[in-house]
């Protein structure tokens, strides 16, 4: 079974070493999409002889770097997908929990979440405001019901990846993987994770863009 | 009025000149072209005429041909506003699409 680890990169020349060296002691299979990085990151990327790089030239945004990682392993015949990020706020050793239930109880899709336990030291503006807010958005535009809003950490098998095609290019792509995924009536898990603040990350504007791309994407299509 | 009057006329014949060289140089279609010149046609009448708009604004219920203007204007500025909207995202989903078709292409392994 080939198991793919995709990394949208966008300049993370500071942790995407770090990131690396722990997943290649793991048994995947890893590639990084560098989203035109104005830094070095995908000078490190290259010196990694385990890893394919994939550049955009022009920056795309985090969903659009995800669905070319999703389209390359797919035709490198990845039979399952783990999305994962480049600046070290995931732990590479919960990547065997996120996709366990899909290797063991037939899972379709995996989110891993910050809410299911207190592992998360999670900033209380976002505890608190934020993310009730885009829960809240969520469920009454997608018909989204997880505990986590905006979940960055996923597996999903290949026939779910052929099915969602990414067409949000911005941050609003892990809402659109939700929505399609209750809308497919996948088989859906959402399993404890731990995530690690290194700085505040997505900030209050950063969600009112994601609503807006929501909300411009339903009126537009 | 009066100045206000001879500004806008300057103004739209410098227009149309243009609009005419633009089309000779083919750069706009038949269809642009008459679109275009019929809408600054239209701007001289109502800004030489400006009664003219009362009699088509009184028959559709509005009190002054003002209004009409302001209404119309509003409404086109919209449409405009969404088509450009529409044209952006399309162009957006084909940029991702080629800089993705670019990437996946020139992969290092």
């Amino acid at each position: 079974m080939d198991i793919f680890v995709v990394i949208p990169a966008y300049n993370e020349e500071k942790r995407i070493r770090q990131v690396l060296n722990d997943l290649s002691l793991l048994p995947y299979k890893i590639v990084v999409v560098d989203d035109a990085s104005t830094d070095n990151t995908s000078e490190i990327v290259a010196t990694y002889s385990n890893v394919a790089l994939l550049r955009h030239k022009v920056n795309r945004d985090q969903g659009a770097a995800l669905q070319t990682g999703n389209q390359y392993v797919l035709s490198k015949g990845a039979d399952l997908i783990v999305h994962f990020d480049a600046d070290g706020q995931f732990l590479s050793k919960e990547i065997a929990d996120v996709i366990r239930p899909i290797l063991e109880e037939n899972y379709d899709i995996v989110f891993g979440s910050r809410f299911l336990d207190k592992k998360s030291d999670i900033p209380t503006l976002k505890k608190k405001v934020i993310f009730p807010l885009a829960r809240l958005v969520n469920r009454v535009f997608l018909g989204i019901k997880t505990s986590d809003p905006q979940s960055g950490f996923r597996a999903m098998t290949r026939e779910v990846a052929e099915r969602i095609n990414i067409e949000q290019d911005g941050k609003a792509h892990c809402s659109e993987i939700m929505a399609k995924a209750f809308e497919y009536k996948l088989k859906i898990k959402e399993v404890p994770i731990t995530v690690i603040y290194h700085e505040f990350g997505q900030s209050m504007s950063h969600g009112f863009k994601i609503l807006k791309d929501i909300l411009f994407s339903k009126i537009s299509k | 009025m009066m100045y206000l009057q001879i500004v806008v006329t300057i103004f739209i014949v410098f227009i149309l000149l243009k609009l005419f060289l633009q089309k000779q140089k083919n750069k706009i279609s038949l269809v642009a072209f008459l679109i275009w010149l019929l809408l600054w046609f239209a701007v001289l009448i109502v800004f030489w005429l400006p009664d003219s708009t009362t009699y088509l604004a009184t028959w559709l219920g509005i009190g002054r041909g003002a209004d009409l203007v302001v209404y119309i204007s509003i409404l086109a500025i919209f449409y405009m506003i969404f088509k450009i909207f529409v044209r952006l995202n399309k162009m957006d989903e084909e940029i991702t699409k080629v800089v993705r078709e670019d990437a996946i292409k020139n992969v290092k392994e």
